[in-house]
């Protein structure tokens, strides 16, 4: 394995390990110190946004509500990512385990795993580990039991706000920040949402120690990253890698020897081209879900951005104006230039409005655009042109 | 208390404030599209984003409450380019053709492509022309032009928590996101009351109401013809908005004129048919207690509901009909005045009804639905032909080149054209339920209501719902079963507000012997045919003018009005008699709930 890789094995290690005893041992800790720990561990939130979770808890444990809510954001939707998927069904006592912590820590009593509607097969199972799990809680005389809530196929509603939209049995669309969900989520109650493998992560911090953790990854982002690695690669799935990999590493050890770009972040995030992959590390600047796909010399890069777009013109949730009207006039907008009814230097403008999008979007998913928008264009103008 | 700097003027406002309020404080405007006073903050359109010193994105300053020591830029380079590329987008996905519009030059988005000059730059790629935009025109009252529409969802808010009915929803995602209704049918087959309040909050063209200014024209210059017109009490304090006065000013006058300018043969007013109601209503009141408390018959349905909204007639046989019962049975005063000009009028004029075209000016959408009800021939003939908003009658009086603000002021014509004070404030929340309080207690007891200046304080004012009690003592032998009892009333406006009390009717946690209700918020000075734009202040205003009105009128109670004396005496004979159950009074008919 190239030198700047390392394989870990902390997600996956088998669930014989017994997760919860961990949860066991962690409701004997004083609180604060389960947070201090999160803290100083550097954990950041594993769904995107990068958010530090320790402080996410901390503001969850001092929000004040007769009520509060934890949900596990089971929604993964962003194109290229499966690693939640893996999560939840090789190991979801981990997952169910490190809800269980954040209830302690919090005072929730009440979980929800927000599940894709696409993976609805993993109902049945996940129900018989819930079942242990809220048996357990009992047990350790933790107030707080977990239950599944079925997503229905938005890809906005992996916004948190509009995934708690969503529950309430409205219009899946993001809110307005603040107030942020930790003061006012889910019924108006304080909710903190965390991707899958936070929770998992953050377990294996109250398992493992701050310190220890800390020391894997770089300065910048601490820790392990599951990447799910897709496209022109020979051994596409998913894999534990310490954080701070540098992308031509990436590269040698995933791409079929042709690779010209790889998409970091899924379609939300960026597409590094051939020549950068020497300067690039994963783990350093903005945070990632851990989708990676890798183009090779097959690819039309103008295809792979027309194919970004539809789904971003489908999936706006439409309530935004950048967003909405933004996604379409990208697309056609690159279309235009190709058949020729536009001048190759509308491209440009087209740059400038996703940079418009990207400051003057209500929710993540119009912020977003840009990043691939212009990656892409920057990196391979000729081939949007020509 | 909070401190901030905008544009780097100092401003200290209280917590909780939007950058947009504390904005405004300092005189500052931001351009906003989504946001409306009336409803709560959407922050959809972000037209009105800022900057916010060391944050690299723009915040949405009306949904972005202000922090200590924020620094805001409103207008700095970065904010004009933002505003600007927002702008066009949204042009780019609206039917700019502004000369095709109604709403031409009364358009908040037109405005904002002027003052950001969208005209300077590259336009975007034109969106309309790959998607198949309806036009839906099936409604009597209401026009939806999916074309003309930004998807600032104000209609759905205002359908939702202004009217509580959610007639429109914001439906599909991404490019197909659009505004519909249930099922994507015709806004006329489902529970839409055609109240207009989302075309008096629409920003653009794509929420009109239905126009029948050319019918009227085309009326006025058949020479085989006779048309009347009446004028409903809200109407004259708010007119003037639209021909150059400040909201708050009465033009009745100058109404009458121009109106006997266009063309029309008899300018006559509604007030005098709500005088008439008074005295229909104002009996029916009083016999539906008699048999309650007197004959003890179970049947009576009390508390008594107004019936003079036909925006709250239709929302009450969609979503309550077990309260049709309730409602008084008298219709409206357009709906009374139509059969009498078709009938009385006609007789004491010699005229054939056949000739005479009935047009009546309304402050209201839902009148148009109404006259359309086809129950509404009870005079052989449609008793109302036109309706129109007045939106519509003041772009008539601009087609006929008429200078309002210099016109002479002119009395109504004679013969349904006398009104009173009590018919004036009809055009006001809590109007109805005071010309009824002011009439009934006097022909009960024979003395006026025990009010200073018969002006019945506790039923006016924007509060949403509120109660009032009027105690009945020493009444005149026939009424002396009142003898102690306490009137219990309450009044409603915007349906919202409705919903909330005859919810709690039905749960049994009030009890009340009169309701009112007004579809619309403040009544009908809020009405949905009424100029745009509206808000609280410009309602309070309205509302003012409509008490003054009442104040300058020598008479100020229906009962003592000289032509309702007289048309009891020459022809209906007596409120609630033969003639009048067949001309003034209705059924209601329960509708489905979707």
């Amino acid at each position: 394995m190239a030198k700047s890789l390392k394989k870990i094995d902390i997600i996956f290690i088998p669930d014989s390990e017994c997760p919860y005893k961990v949860l066991e041992n962690s409701i004997k800790k004083n609180k604060e110190d389960i947070i201090q720990n999160l803290i100083d561990s550097g954990l950041r939130g594993r769904g995107g946004a990068g958010f530090p979770t320790g402080l996410k808890w901390k503001f969850g444990a001092k929000a004040k509500g007769d009520e509060k809510y934890i949900i596990c954001n089971a929604d993964e939707g962003e194109p290229g990512t499966f690693k939640d998927r893996k999560i939840l069904s090789e190991v979801p006592r981990k997952v169910f385990s490190g809800m269980g912590i954040c209830a302690y820590v919090t005072g929730a009593t009440k979980g929800f795993v927000y599940l894709r509607r696409e993976y609805k097969y993993m109902v049945p199972a996940l129900e018989k580990e819930i079942k242990i799990f809220n048996k357990k809680a009992i047990e350790l005389g933790l107030n707080f039991n977990i239950e599944i809530f079925l997503g229905s196929g938005a890809y906005v509603c992996g916004e948190e706000t509009a995934l708690i939209e969503s529950m309430e049995g409205k219009r899946g669309e993001p809110r307005n920040k603040p107030p942020f969900p930790i003061q006012n989520g889910y019924l108006g109650k304080p909710t903190i949402v965390n991707n899958v493998e936070t929770f998992v992560s953050s377990m294996m911090v109250c398992k493992m120690g701050a310190q220890k953790y800390s020391k894997l990854g770089t300065q910048d982002q601490h820790g392990s990253k599951l990447f799910s690695i897709s496209g022109d690669t020979p051994k596409p799935g998913v894999y534990e890698l310490e954080l701070g990999l540098n992308v031509a590493d990436f590269v040698e050890e995933f791409g079929d020897g042709d690779t010209k770009a790889v998409q970091v972040g899924g379609v939300a995030g960026f597409c590094i081209p051939r020549k950068k992959f020497a300067e690039q590390i994963i783990g350093q600047g903005p945070t990632t879900g851990g989708a990676t796909m890798l183009f090779n010399s097959s690819r039309s890069m103008y295809h792979v951005l027309q194919n970004y777009l539809e789904f971003f013109v489908e999936e706006s949730c439409g309530q935004c104006t950048p967003c909405r009207v933004g996604t379409q006039q990208l697309l056609k907008g690159i279309e235009a230039v190709k058949n020729g009814n536009k001048a190759p230097a509308y491209l440009d403008e087209l740059v400038k409005l996703s940079e418009t999008m990207k400051i003057s979007s209500k929710c993540g998913l119009g912020q977003s655009v840009a990043n691939s928008f212009a990656s892409i264009v920057e990196n391979f103008r000729e081939e949007m042109i020509y | 208390m909070i401190n901030l700097k905008i544009n780097n003027i100092s401003v200290t406002v209280e917590q909780d404030t939007t950058i947009l309020q504390a904005a405004k404080k300092l005189n500052i405007r931001i351009p906003t599209l989504c946001y409306h006073e009336d409803l709560c903050v959407a922050g959809n359109c972000r037209v009105c984003v800022v900057e916010q010193v060391g944050n690299k994105n723009l915040p949405a300053s009306c949904c972005t409450p202000v922090t200590q020591g924020m620094e805001i830029l409103t207008n700095s380079r970065k904010v004009r380019n933002a505003r600007k590329t927002i702008i066009k987008l949204l042009l780019s996905e609206h039917d700019a053709d502004c000369t095709k519009c109604y709403k031409n030059g009364n358009c908040e988005l037109q405005d904002l492509a002027k003052e950001y000059c969208t005209e300077e730059t590259e336009f975007y790629i034109d969106l309309l022309k790959d998607k198949n935009f309806t036009i839906d025109m099936a409604s009597p009252s209401i026009i939806k032009d999916d074309s003309k529409c930004i998807k600032c969802q104000r209609c759905v808010k205002t359908c939702a928590e202004i009217q509580g009915v959610s007639a429109l929803t914001a439906a599909f995602k991404g490019a197909d996101m659009k505004i519909s209704t249930f099922f994507e049918k015709s806004i006329s087959e489902g529970v839409c009351t055609t109240c207009g309040q989302c075309i008096n909050r629409c920003p653009t063209g794509a929420l009109t109401e239905k126009r029948y200014i050319n019918e009227v024209w085309a009326a006025i210059d058949d020479p085989t013809k006779h048309v009347v017109v009446q004028t409903a009490p809200a109407t004259r304090i708010a007119l003037g908005e639209e021909l150059g006065y400040e909201p708050g000013e009465r033009v009745t006058g100058k109404m009458v004129t121009a109106l006997k300018q266009l063309g029309f043969d008899s300018v006559l007013d509604t007030d005098f048919a709500a005088d008439l109601t008074i005295m229909e209503e104002g009996t029916e009141l009083l016999t539906r207690l008699k048999k309650a408390l007197v004959d003890k018959d179970p049947t009576v349905a009390l508390p008594m509901t107004t019936s003079c909204s036909p925006g709250w007639i239709k929302f009450c046989e969609h979503a309550f009909p077990e309260f049709l019962p309730n409602i008084s049975t008298c219709k409206s005063p357009q709906q009374m005045f139509g059969p009498l000009s078709k009938t009385y009028y006609a007789e004491n004029k010699n005229i054939n009804p056949k000739g005479i075209v009935s047009v009546s000016i309304m402050p209201c959408t839902a009148k148009k639905f109404e006259s359309d009800r086809p129950e509404m021939i009870d005079s052989g003939y449609k008793d109302v032909d036109y309706v129109l908003t007045t939106r519509e009658l003041a772009l008539m009086i601009k087609q006929a080149g008429i200078d309002f603000l210099k016109l002479e002021d002119s009395k109504y014509d004679p013969l349904m054209g006398v009104s009173t004070g009590a018919g004036a404030i009809f055009g006001a929340t809590g109007g109805v339920m005071e010309a009824a309080l002011r009439t009934a207690y006097e022909i009960a007891t024979g003395r006026e209501v025990p009010f200073e200046n018969i002006n019945i304080m506790p039923v006016r004012g924007m509060d949403g719902v509120k109660e009032a009690k009027v105690l009945f003592e020493n009444c005149l032998p026939d009424w002396s079963f009142l003898n102690g009892v306490e009137l219990s009333v309450v009044i409603a406006h915007g349906l919202a507000n409705a919903r909330q009390v005859l919810q709690s009717v039905k749960d049994g946690k009030a009890n009340y012997h009169f309701i009112e209700i007004m579809a619309c918020p403040g009544g009908c000075l809020g009405g949905g045919g009424q100029p745009i734009p509206t808000s609280p202040e410009i309602r309070q205003k309205r509302a003012n003018a409509t008490y003054e009105e009442d104040m300058n009128m020598p008479i100020r109670k229906s009962h003592d009005n000289p032509e309702i004396k007289q048309i009891y005496k020459d022809y209906l004979e007596k409120p609630l008699g033969h003639k009048s159950h067949h001309l003034l009074h209705t059924k209601y008919l329960k509708r489905k709930k979707y």
